[in-house]
């Protein structure tokens, strides 16, 4: 369990990221940080690893403030995955799996021999370990983001709009095999993105900021489509425009689902039976 | 030409008086401004002194440097030692800034995703910051190189043996021969010490060779033409 206790951040620009930010993050659930540039969600989840320390208040890891940790051991300890993969560019990609391992004194042959089975795990070619990042696509590179992030198999893994710069396709990819190994592993997973759609997909528990860090709602996908707290969370889910609103038009022997705009959105399947024929 | 056959003995004994010369100055320079350029590079202060002091330091000219030389530290006017001393103050005046930007040039992403996985400050700077500075500071080095073979020869004004020996005998005694085989010679050397490193950038630096034909996103028939 990740606790924020009414943390705050002021940067040395005089930038206010995050203002009296308190939440708890559950064990082996995804929370999503959702929002804008500005919102301090990168800010909060790099508060986790202590890449950023708070101004005021704290941030606990199951009870314990994470202040009193040792800032390196904390983040050897701890799974994580940003953007454009971060990827060392001179090491080969099983180097780049095994590099935490290596970094906590696990021998090279096992830390390898390791990482090789996490290439399995991401659905990564073995053919590929020995190759650059550099050599690699970018969805590719993402992949060995994710087995770097789970080589010392940690209990928090700290995901940072980790498909961010993928195209659509391999996003979509990604986040169906990022939700098959949350399944498998059970990882306490936070993750920030800036698309509702990819929260939804991901998040049990979506935390919905405005500028500053300040919570506009929490709560499960359903509880925000049902129940958007405000008109901005509304609008953040995309209620407002009409859409979430979908309502059943009878199109000859056919059902068709249509939202507000008019916009078909698919079809009723009413009977289950039928579809799995 | 018979007098470079004549004396090839000589021609080999100073080449190798002019690499025992050259060395000592690139390896050491590069030792040097490797903290230099790191605590330039750390800190706004020491930016500016550091580097504004490298490039003054540069300035000085060599023959005078030579003669002062002895007299601050106390060596014999003729000490190989202060060859190397001071081209080596050379190689440290080109090499600071070129840590300090090579330094500079790793990938702000790679060095926060770096920190972020658990390197410490030392472990980043020897394993991550100082390899991907690896192509500047080679190209520094390949600088430095060549003009401490070249600088090397200025040292046989005060009598400190090396190719540049060649020089200033061949034009005292009016041989030409002797004059050219010394230019030659050296130009050979530094060469050699070019090729020399560039080939152990390959070696050391693997990444930057594979990864540069095949970037992504380039269609094949476009790299054809």
């Amino acid at each position: 369990m990740i606790e924020f206790r009414s943390v705050s951040k002021r940067f040395p620009d005089g930038t206010l990221a995050v203002q009296d930010f308190s939440l708890v993050l559950p064990s082996h659930k995804t929370t999503v940080l959702v929002g804008s540039s500005g919102s301090g969600k990168t800010t909060l989840l790099r508060m986790i690893n202590r890449m950023v320390d708070p101004t005021s208040g704290s941030v606990a890891i199951d009870g314990e403030d994470i202040a009193t940790l040792p800032p390196v051991k904390l983040r050897r300890g701890i799974g994580y995955v940003m953007q454009n993969s971060g990827l060392l560019p001179h090491r080969t990609v099983l180097d780049n799996v095994a590099t935490v391992p290596l970094l906590r004194g696990t021998p090279k042959r096992q830390a390898r021999a390791d990482a090789l089975v996490l290439l399995d795990t991401v659905g990564l070619d073995r053919a590929l370990a020995d190759r650059y990042p550099g050599q690699l696509s970018g969805g590719q590179q993402q992949r060995v983001g994710v087995a770097r992030g789970l080589a010392v198999d940690p209990n928090i893994l700290l995901m940072d709009e980790p498909f961010g710069a993928v195209d659509p396709i391999v996003r979509a990819e990604l986040q169906q095999e990022l939700v098959r190994l949350q399944k498998d592993l059970d990882k306490t997973v936070v993750f920030v993105t800036h698309d509702i759609e990819e929260a939804f997909l991901l998040g049990d528990q979506i935390v919905i900021l405005r500028e500053g860090g300040r919570i506009a709602q929490v709560g499960s996908p359903a509880d925000l489509l049902a129940r958007p707290a405000d008109d901005f969370v509304a609008s953040f889910v995309g209620a407002d425009r009409g859409r979430r609103v979908l309502h059943v038009e009878r199109h000859g022997a056919e059902d068709v689902v249509v939202d507000s705009d008019g916009r078909l959105a698919g079809v009723l399947n009413g009977n289950p039976a039928e579809g799995d024929r | 030409m018979t007098w470079v056959l004549a004396n090839l003995g000589l021609i080999w004994a100073r080449t190798l008086d002019h690499v025992v010369l050259s060395l000592p100055p690139i390896v050491l320079c590069f030792l040097i401004a490797l903290p230099l350029g790191w605590l330039a590079r750390r800190y706004r202060i020491s930016r500016g002194i550091i580097l504004t002091g490298a490039g003054l330091l540069y300035a000085v000219p060599s023959l005078p440097l030579f003669f002062v030389l002895p007299a601050v530290i106390g060596t014999g006017l003729r000490s190989p030692l202060n060859v190397i001393i001071a081209l080596t103050l050379y190689g440290v005046a080109l090499m600071v800034r070129v840590v300090s930007d090579g330094l500079d040039s790793v990938d702000a992403d790679v060095r926060q995703s770096a920190s972020a996985v658990g390197y410490s400050a030392w472990s980043r700077f020897w394993q991550v910051e100082l390899p991907l500075s690896g192509p500047v500071l080679l190209a520094g080095l390949r600088v430095v190189a060549v003009s401490t073979v070249s600088l090397v020869t200025v040292g046989a004004v005060i009598g400190v043996q090396s190719l540049g020996s060649l020089f200033t005998d061949g034009f005292q005694r009016g041989i030409q021969a002797e004059i050219i085989a010394g230019l030659v010679v050296t130009v050979g050397l530094a060469l050699v010490f070019d090729g020399g490193l560039v080939l152990a950038g390959r070696v050391l630096m693997p990444w930057n060779r594979r990864a540069a034909p095949s970037k992504p996103n380039v269609p094949v028939e476009l790299r054809a033409t």
